[in-house]
């Protein structure tokens, strides 16, 4: 048996390591310390250190992100980014990845990363009143999919639905590079008085610091590996480390919270997400360079017995840690315990910049805050990969040997082109009465009841094309936020920030640092072209499947605003007697494309570049169509195509027979014009009078108009070129079995 | 007039329904605080809003049907005040006794929302009396235990009583001859697991009618 590790055992170079502190680490910590620091503090570092806390590989690339705008109230770094807008109220958003939990545990990792996104946006004093969720399963073959697919909605639906926060839209892909790494990306917006926001600051010399919310347990503390190693000295350890998450005390501590801001009574607030109580304190005493002194034995626990060690890194959920005047304290607490929640003092603001902690009468912990806030950078490799040419080659020659029809059915074979409908109507989507349109739209749409008369509505949508980032990730990085920005356009929302939740592999390998930083420069190249300012975001590294990193799959949240009055364009034929129309290139590329993959049963080709100048266009096209108040409806052009598009918008329609017939303008590339995925492709659908309106203001706005056919009620697909019939098949058939592909995970 | 909407722990829809009761118009309303027992002679509706309470955590409805305040309820509506209790509002009226039957997990055991049509099965009652029998209704619903189960002798009673207000056109969840909102035998008290209050603006307009009746029952409108 091993010597039995306390708190303030000091520490060596060989527990360091196990603690996943590299050497370099370790001395420099105990360099600037000027000792070696106890078992407590080194369990503070080995946190504060790692790659989820510290952004060490990742940080230096956030430069690259443009973060200002005449609306951005708080940019990156804080809880959450806000968004003026207008009237006096501003919006605040974020995502966050919750991936490597919810392949563990994808019931509690899932309701758990819902939970930790909805604490980010009221800890800043905003009400959560609209949340997406963006998930990438693994394969149907593979044997834990659907159990994962199961967890993962159920926890999500279960944590939201109870909180009260209406799930508005998402996104969800199986592809096999996720079969042993789903990602669950959570992403929530707050609405909040722009004069009323809360920050996570310790200002305020000899004010109180005050724990709320549920009690401290062990769970989330450490390694699994590393606690049996060191600790396992009786059963107590096969305890699971997975933390499990409550919604209903979440619901309580948002209402008490939210009340408490109401009355005046907090200071600074920061939720105890990641390395719970050891990130909330240094960071907030952090930004407001100050000190605390904390009494460990003030903490509510659990259960007895609890080590420094343990109390400081406890992941247990809904907790939040807040600096309040001393005369405000007894009011705060009358305010929690009317939503049966505990507050307890915990210690207080200090003068100069150390942070420490006591223990049954004993110093625990004493640490300058910086040194432990500003963790050593690493400047990893980055290389792009050997084989990207074959990766970029695209045998078109067996393509065209391939018939039609058989292209054609690989799509329609797709566990990607499916309905979300099983899965969406799991979650409420419309509790607070907000939500406007369906979550199979481009983009949800919700109103901010709270301005009143002044009444503005506010859409957002999350994307991401991972098979696109893997080809070429700048592309890939491109196309989330040209896709997001489409997808807010055709619902006649003008697009004003984006969160990122940015998932990757392992960034010890350099083939995923190069991939890393081409996505940031396509998602940041994208924002400057569209001016869209990047607010809030999140890393995900070290996310593998079999030792082989995932796709890159930088997820993009974007919000957009309506600020006028008039009807939401749709997304569906709303009639059957309607002319269609494509805006944008005839043809796309079809390197990257859901037809290449499906059929060649691999990812092939260049993807082909998103034309940021013709994007920006063809918002304002959009918009003019808005303003001209021509009764449309528009539907983007992504996965699948065209052929896929015109779908979506027939299956989505209230008419059951309605049906489109296409006619494929001569000498055009078949594959490119139906499949194609180039970005920005749109479908639009109008009343025949209005074309001539129509192909005015696109030729103003400078993108093409093609007029491709109409629809009626033979509830078929016809497509027709140069009079000849080249495909014609049953729409309610496809339908059937788009709603059914997913029976699998859901009754 | 006055409308009291209850705040138990872990309720959402408490604002949703108190701010389309103020939209509506002719109501004056009052958030109330189940640990409170206030007097509530003064109030003409007292509305048990959707939600969690207490999460869900015991059969759903039950730990609130015992709060405080419930006492005060049951006084008011024996003396016939007028009382709605919406999604997890009917599963607490359900809980304390005030409505017959239960409401068990959905068939298919998952949690559905979604825009349906529900019938109204009788206008004679105070929250039908301006609707036609047989009218549909396209109203939401979101929940996940929301099955109403009765025995056999509850249900004839019911039924002699047209105690039964709406019914399901497409049963989501498997309840009992798709009934989706019923009343006590003096039709005071009304649950129901479709939301009104989130198709009053938006959505669709058809709960304005469930609202609409009972003004009229009030005077309100004439």
């Amino acid at each position: 048996m091993s010597t039995r590790i306390v708190d303030t055992t000091p520490s060596t170079l060989e527990l360091a390591k196990l603690l996943g502190l590299s050497p370099t680490e370790y001395q420099h910590v105990c360099k600037n310390l000027e000792r070696v620091p106890n078992y407590a503090e080194l369990s503070i570092f080995s946190a504060m250190f790692s790659e989820h806390c510290s952004y060490k590989s990742s940080k230096k690339f956030f430069k690259r992100f443009p973060t200002q705008g005449k609306r951005v109230i708080q940019g990156p770094g804080e809880n959450a980014g806000i968004l003026d807008i207008g009237e006096g109220w501003a919006v605040a958003f974020k995502m966050e990845s919750h991936n490597h939990p919810s392949f563990i545990e994808p019931y509690q990792g899932a309701a758990t990363g819902m939970g930790g996104i909805l604490r980010d946006v009221f800890t800043m004093g905003a009400r959560p009143i609209a949340a997406m969720n963006a998930l990438c399963f693994g394969t149907l073959n593979y044997e834990r999919t659907p159990a994962i697919v199961k967890g993962v909605v159920k926890g999500i639906g279960d944590y939201g639905n109870c909180v009260g926060v209406p799930t508005v839209a998402g996104q969800t892909l199986f592809h096999p590079c996720y079969n042993l790494n789903p990602l669950v990306n959570a992403f929530t917006l707050g609405v909040v008085r722009s004069d009323e926001i809360y920050l996570g600051y310790a200002k305020g010399i000899g004010n109180a610091l005050v724990y709320v919310g549920a009690k401290t347990g062990r769970d989330g503390v450490h390694g699994a590996t590393m606690a049996s190693k060191e600790f396992s000295s009786d059963k107590e350890l096969e305890r699971p480390t997975v933390q499990v998450g409550d919604p209903f005390t979440e619901k309580l501590l948002l209402e008490a919270t939210l009340e408490a801001m109401k009355a005046g009574f907090i200071i600074g607030i920061q939720d105890m997400g990641a390395a719970g109580l050891t990130s909330s304190s240094f960071e907030m005493a952090h930004r407001a360079k100050t000190g605390l002194e904390i009494n460990l034995d003030k903490i509510p626990t659990r259960e007895p017995g609890m080590a420094a060690f343990e109390l400081l890194l406890s992941e247990s959920q809904e907790r939040m840690l807040l600096v309040t005047s001393l005369d405000k304290v007894e009011p705060l607490k009358t305010i929690y315990e009317k939503w049966d929640l505990h507050a307890e003092v915990i210690g207080c603001v200090t003068q100069g910049n150390r942070i420490k902690m006591t223990k049954a009468g004993t110093e625990v912990v004493d640490l300058p805050v910086d040194l432990v806030t500003e963790p050593l950078m690493v400047d990893r490799p980055s290389s792009p990969p050997v084989d990207l040419k074959q990766r970029w080659f695209l045998d078109r020659n067996r393509m065209l040997v391939a018939s039609l029809n058989s292209k054609f059915q690989s799509l329609m074979e797709e566990i990607n082109f499916s309905s979300p409908e099983k899965l969406i109507s799991q979650y409420d989507s419309m509790v607070g009465n907000r939500t406007l349109g369906s979550a199979q739209d481009d983009a949800a749409v919700i109103r901010v009841r709270e301005m009143g008369s002044k009444e503005i509505r506010l859409a957002m949508k999350a994307d991401c094309n991972p098979r696109v980032c893997w080809l070429w990730p700048r592309e890939g990085g491109r196309r989330a936020v040209a896709e997001c920005a489409i997808n807010l356009a055709v619902r006649g929302a003008e697009p004003i920030g984006i969160t990122d939740c940015l998932n990757f592999g392992s960034p010890e390998n350099p083939e995923v640092m190069w991939q890393f930083s081409e996505s940031i420069e396509g998602i940041s190249e994208t924002c400057e072209a569209l001016k869209i300012p990047v607010i809030s975001g999140n890393v995900s590294f070290y996310n593998d499947t079999d030792g082989k990193p995932i796709y890159p799959t930088p997820m993009i949240g974007m919000v957009g605003i309506i600020e006028d009055k008039l009807p939401l364009p749709k997304s569906h034929f709303y009639s059957t007697q309607l002319e269609i129309a494509l805006i944008g290139p005839i043809e796309g590329g079809l390197g990257g494309s859901l037809m290449a993959s499906s059929l060649f049963k691999r990812e092939c080709g260049q993807p082909e570049e998103t034309d940021l100048a013709l994007l920006e266009r063809m918002l304002k096209f959009l918009q003019r169509l808005r303003k001209k108040k021509i009764t449309h409806s528009a539907h983007d052009i992504s996965d699948g195509g065209l052929v896929c598009s015109l779908l979506e918008m027939a299956f989505h329609s209230p008419f059951e027979c309605a049906g489109v017939e296409l006619h494929i303008p001569e000498k055009t590339d078949l594959d490119r014009f139906l499949f194609g995925e180039t970005i920005p492709r749109i479908v639009i659908a109008y009343d025949s009078i209005e074309r001539g309106d129509l192909e005015n203001i696109a030729s103003q706005a400078g993108v093409s108009f093609t007029y491709l056919g109409q629809t009626n009620d033979t509830s078929l697909l016809m497509i027709r070129q140069g009079g000849a019939k080249i495909l014609e098949t049953k729409i309610p058939e496809l339908k059937t079995a788009w709603e059914h592909r997913w029976n699998k995970f859901f009754k | 007039m006055k409308a009291g909407v209850i705040t138990f722990p872990g309720s959402n829809c408490d604002d949703d329904v108190s701010d389309s009761l103020k939209k509506l118009g002719g109501f004056e309303v009052e958030k109330l605080w189940h640990k409170d027992t206030p007097d509530l002679s003064s109030f003409s509706l007292i509305v048990l809003p959707g939600g969690f309470s207490y999460g869900d955590y015991l059969r759903c409805g039950a730990m609130a049907a015992r709060s405080p305040i419930m006492e005060k309820v049951r006084e008011f509506a024996d003396l016939g005040g007028y009382v709605i209790g919406i999604c997890n509002g009917f599963q607490i009226l359900c809980e304390s006794g005030l409505l017959p039957g239960a409401l068990a997990k959905n068939l298919n055991l998952n949690f559905i929302c979604k825009d349906l049509v529900v019938k109204v099965e009788t206008n004679e009652s105070p929250w039908t009396r301006s609707i036609q029998r047989g009218e549909p209704l396209s109203l939401p619903i979101a929940h996940g235990e929301g099955r109403f189960v009765i025995d056999d002798v509850g249900y004839q009673e019911m039924v002699k009583n047209s105690q039964v207000i709406l019914t399901y056109q497409e049963n989501p969840n498997g309840s009992i001859h798709n009934i989706a909102g019923i009343c006590n035998k003096t039709k005071n008290v009304f649950g129901l697991m479709p939301h009104p209050e989130r198709a009053s603006d938006l959505r669709s307009h058809d709960g304005l009618k469930i609202w609409n009746s009972l003004k009229t029952q009030l005077g309100l409108v004439t």
